[in-house]
């Protein structure tokens, strides 16, 4: 009975749903610590490049990159979401949303490389 | 989620669809030779645009995460959907709040 109720959670697009609303939630907890960070640009451009030097160690750099993933990823999964509910159904959807995870890692590597 | 408030994510999350492109290829921009204030500012200070875009976008995403985290919290956690609405609401002020002052921030000369 509850392997029947769990079963949809094996498929692909069960999967885009969470990462799509654990990204959300993910990047809605960042945003106050991100407008915080902007927001010390009131005390000056130097208060600011401090902040900004201190986030050149590795550990926020990977930090970053997962939030370009993050990113990425909730945007496109959104953009899935609004063409399924405002245009036509179109067959492919589980290919349409391990193409949008993996455009988001490629999009997330390339800044890896920018960033060291 | 009642028919307003899915076509207030909905429309804000077309709105900032375009908004988020410009802003991921602007940190890939930013980061080209590390990200410095100097660089960041001489971009946006005394800039109408930059205030526009970042003030549209606040607006949108203070709205669009509030009720994302209005739906969590109320499919996901004990929360009556009222008391959910009312963290929903603090939590979307507080972005919204923080966000105008980040804009003012970076776009005031």
């Amino acid at each position: 009975m509850i392997a029947r109720h769990l079963k949809h959670r094996g498929s692909a697009l069960w999967l885009a749903a969470i990462v799509h609303r654990l990204s959300g939630l993910a990047l809605a907890a960042f945003l106050p610590l991100h407008f915080l960070a902007l927001g010390l640009a009131i005390e000056g451009e130097a208060r600011l490049e401090d902040f900004l030097r201190w986030t050149d160690r590795p550990l926020v750099k990977f930090a970053e990159v997962a939030l370009v993933f993050l990113f990425t990823v909730h945007l496109l999964g959104g953009l899935r979401i609004l063409v399924i509910e405002n245009l036509d159904w179109r067959e492919g959807q589980k290919q349409l949303a391990a193409l949008a995870a993996a455009v988001s890692a490629i999009v997330a590597f390339v800044f890896l490389v920018r960033v060291f | 989620m009642n028919v307003r408030l899915y076509i207030w994510q909905r429309a804000t999350a077309a709105i900032m669809a375009p908004l988020v492109l410009v802003h991921i290829a602007l940190i890939f921009y930013a980061t080209r030779q590390g990200l410095s204030a100097a660089d960041v500012l001489s971009r946006t200070r005394g800039s109408i645009a930059w205030a526009a875009f970042y003030g549209i976008f606040v607006a949108a995403v203070s709205i669009h995460a509030a009720i994302g985290v209005r739906n969590v919290l109320h499919e996901w956690t004990p929360l009556t959907e009222r008391r959910a609405g009312f963290c929903a609401i603090a939590f979307g002020l507080l972005l919204a709040a923080l966000g105008a002052r980040a804009v003012a921030a970076v776009v005031l000369p």
